[in-house]
């Protein structure tokens, strides 16, 4: 028993839906493992994934996408222990799969809160409802390494946008435990991307790629502003966090359509 | 302009109808002859002691002097705006309300006054500045009044708070109504504004300083500092504000967002747009045609989420374009101040130059331009109503804002197609829908990206409609409850 070597994990990178190493071959050794050093072709190639996705993900009922965020949670609870061996917490990964299901509950109460019907001034039904922008870039915080990336992950997700999101630097391999739930959680291929590095190298490819809508640089540091300036190439939403949860984190997140249905005879 | 000149046959008019001038009397306004700044609810010359004219697009005849602001200006500006945030903001939210409804009750009152004024400064049509911009101007202090004292209701589970100062600044296409979209939520919100009109058109925003007097709105809580792009640069960068909202194009809007990043000012921008109006062949045609004039000429085009790009189904598209023709050549171009007239003037001769060169691209580009026969006054700056068909997504007339009278006409046969092109285009302010089945409006509304989505209806209105773009159209909404989230923290 002793004389067993255990089997290692190889930590890659999330790219839709597969887990390739880096196109670049490059590996940076953190957390005493060799994990995956993205570089800006693998951002690409993760733009391109997402954008694949949006469509599938975002067309799926809200019904149909609380579901699938609740399994999420629980891929993730057969997972505590290694997401609690990768975040050193167990009692953050509960708190992760417990904000994963509160944020799966809103997929179909969101455009109820966020929407409304508007009283206008015409023969008009005229309301406005939540959609997502699209796809969205994700600076995690390097600490708390997995609920750090959850609380900022979910809320993006759960209103059908996909994303790409930089994993904490530091501490890397709670995301890529968490791409692992993800991908047997039905989520789709491509609405998850997680890419693993250097913040600096990956980050400012994001807020400056013109198929990106918009980025949450809540982990960003000191380099927010620039990577703000970044994002006016395309007007991009830069995002924030406000608070801890709610469903403004996801509005943030959304876009705002307005539709004036005619009425008549 | 010379080949836009020509080409001008094909479809006779039918309007061989002679109307007499019935031209709306312009003594209801007096300007002075020169305007400082309003600045702590007080008229004060400028510290850059600069000044400029404004000049009425239709006759370049001069209307009055108004002040260049500059930093210092702006700065004082802010600092009253500043200032007078304390009380306004712990002012009980009722009376906060009061004011504002006496400011849309005041809007009512003088609406003559200020249409004439708005077309004269402006070059607009009065049946336009008189039935929408005034109207809808006094309708969106109505509507943000009733919100003042009730704001807690308006966001399930948060404490909404004031910014603080909000620094805004305004295009010259419809100058008191975007005023009145600026300043009515964030008044409403307990804001403090500090307002700085467009360069051509000051006129209205300074005689709004003398509503904001008869109303007794207290001193500081509005100020409106005029002046160029230069002025509402240095507005953008002073020490002071909280907040940015600014309406006009996307490349000003991409530099506010630069400019802005890493400051702790919140910003919303509404930017340009290159609207497409997907006409199916199952709609009500003449229905439709009128919706298609109305989503291009309104304002002579000079409207950031005009139906520019026409997608016309194949089937009918022969169709349309010769009803078309045969609509535009109704169009009646000229005085502004005249009752019966459809098309104003171009804003500024800076406008005219880009439109013209615009279309000239269209053309040689290889796009089929049409102009109906309509004699353009002398004086003032003019642009006949101009379609092109035979346009490729390609052209620059298909992608870039042309922001004047000029439509191009693209084809599509399926509804993925027509959706497929719609959405082809950084921007995605609005859109249009034509068909008699409310299942395809409703399933082309869901597929467009754009923010506001009209169905057998285009450039409509209303202050309970959250209005702004998706994608390179800015972000942020003004109108209805969600057009005062930009004007409140959270606590």
């Amino acid at each position: 028993m002793s004389d067993r070597l255990p089997v290692r994990k190889t930590y890659k990178l999330f790219l839709g839906g597969a887990f390739p190493r880096s196109e670049s071959g490059r590996t940076l050794e953190v957390e005493g493992h060799n994990v995956a050093r993205a570089s800006r072709k693998d951002v690409r190639d993760a733009v391109v994934a997402a954008r694949k996705a949006v469509a599938g993900w975002s067309g799926a009922t809200a019904y149909n996408r609380g579901q699938v965020l609740y399994r999420l949670a629980e891929t993730m609870e057969t997972r505590t222990s290694a997401l609690a061996a990768a975040c050193g917490s167990r009692r953050e990964v509960t708190r992760s799969i417990d904000r994963v299901v509160w944020y799966a509950g809103w997929a179909d109460k969101l455009a109820q809160v966020l929407g409304s019907s508007n009283p206008v001034a015409g023969p008009y039904f005229n309301f406005t409802i939540p959609e997502p922008t699209g796809v969205v870039a994700i600076v995690a915080p390097d600490e708390p390494a997995l609920d750090g990336l959850v609380s900022r992950l979910v809320p993006a997700l759960v209103g059908g946008n996909a994303v790409v999101a930089v994993a904490s630097e530091t501490h890397p391999l709670a995301a890529i435990e968490l791409a692992e739930a993800v991908a047997t959680s039905d989520v789709p291929a491509g609405a998850v991307n997680v890419l693993t590095g250097l913040r600096s190298e990956l980050a400012p490819v994001l807020a400056g790629h013109m198929d990106v809508n918009a980025i949450d640089v809540t982990g960003a540091d000191g380099d927010a502003a620039a990577l703000e300036e970044l994002a006016a190439e395309n007007v991009k939403r830069v995002v924030r966090a406000q608070e801890d949860r709610s469903p403004w984190e996801i509005a943030a997140f959304m876009e705002l359509k307005t539709v004036w249905h005619p009425i008549g005879r | 302009m010379g080949a836009v000149e020509k080409q001008r046959t094909e479809v006779a008019s039918p309007a061989a109808w002679e109307y007499a001038p019935a031209p709306e009397a312009r003594e209801i306004v007096s300007f002075a002859d020169r305007y400082g700044l309003f600045i702590g609810g007080k008229e004060v010359a400028p510290r850059s002691r600069s000044w400029f004219t404004t000049v009425s697009p239709s006759s370049e005849e001069p209307l009055a002097e108004v002040a260049q602001a500059g930093p210092r200006d702006v700065a004082r500006a802010v600092d009253a705006a500043r200032d007078a945030f304390r009380g306004w903001s712990r002012r009980r939210p009722a009376e906060r309300a009061k004011v504002m409804f006496r400011i849309a009750r005041i809007l009512q009152e003088r609406s003559r006054e200020l249409a004439v004024a708005e077309s004269l400064d402006g070059g607009k049509p009065i049946k336009e500045s008189r039935d929408v911009d005034i109207p809808l101007a006094a309708a969106h202090f109505f509507y943000y009044a009733g919100w003042a004292d009730k704001l807690e209701y308006a966001f399930p589970g948060r404490r909404p708070r004031p910014l603080g100062v909000a620094a805004q600044i305004v295009p010259w296409n419809f100058p008191l109504l975007m005023l009145a979209w600026k300043i009515a939520p964030a008044l409403a919100s307990g804001n403090t504004v500090v307002l700085k009109p467009a360069e051509t058109t000051p006129l209205t925003a300074l005689l709004f300083a003398d509503v904001c007097r008869q109303a007794e709105v207290p001193p500081g809580v509005v100020n409106i500092v005029t002046g160029d792009g230069s002025t509402g640069a240095h507005l953008v960068r002073a020490k002071g504000i909280d907040k940015v909202a600014f309406t006009g194009s996307t490349e000003v809007g991409k530099a506010i967002q630069r400019e802005l990043a890493g400051r702790d000012v919140s910003l919303t921008l509404e930017l340009g747009g290159k609207a497409a109006n997907v006409v199916f062949e199952d709609c009500a045609l003449d229905q439709a045609v009128e919706g298609i004039v109305n989503g291009i000429y309104f304002n002579q085009g000079h409207v950031c989420c005009a139906g520019s790009r026409l997608l016309v189904q194949e089937s009918i598209a022969d169709q349309v374009v010769r009803k078309l023709k045969r609509r535009m050549a109704t169009l009646r171009v000229g005085d502004p101040l005249d009752k019966n007239t459809d098309i104003g003037a171009i804003n500024s001769s800076g406008q005219l130059e880009k439109i013209a060169e615009l279309v000239q691209s269209g053309i040689d580009e290889g796009a089929e331009l049409y102009q109906p026969p309509c004699r353009l006054p002398e004086k003032g700056w003019w642009f006949a109503p101009t379609v092109f068909t035979n346009v490729a997504q390609s052209h620059r007339i298909a992608r870039e804002e042309i922001f004047g009278p000029v439509l191009s006409v693209l084809t599509f046969r399926t509804p993925d197609e027509a959706v497929e092109k719609a959405n082809n285009t950084m921007y995605g302010l609005s859109a249009g829908v034509w068909t008699e089945k409310g299942s395809r409006i409703l399933w082309m509304a869901e597929r467009m990206r754009a923010g506001v989505v009209w169905g057998n209806t285009f450039n409509r209105f209303d202050p309970a409609s959250p209005f702004g773009g998706y994608k390179e159209s800015g972000f942020g909404r003004e109108g209805g409850r969600h057009g005062l989230e930009p004007y409140l923290r959270f606590e």
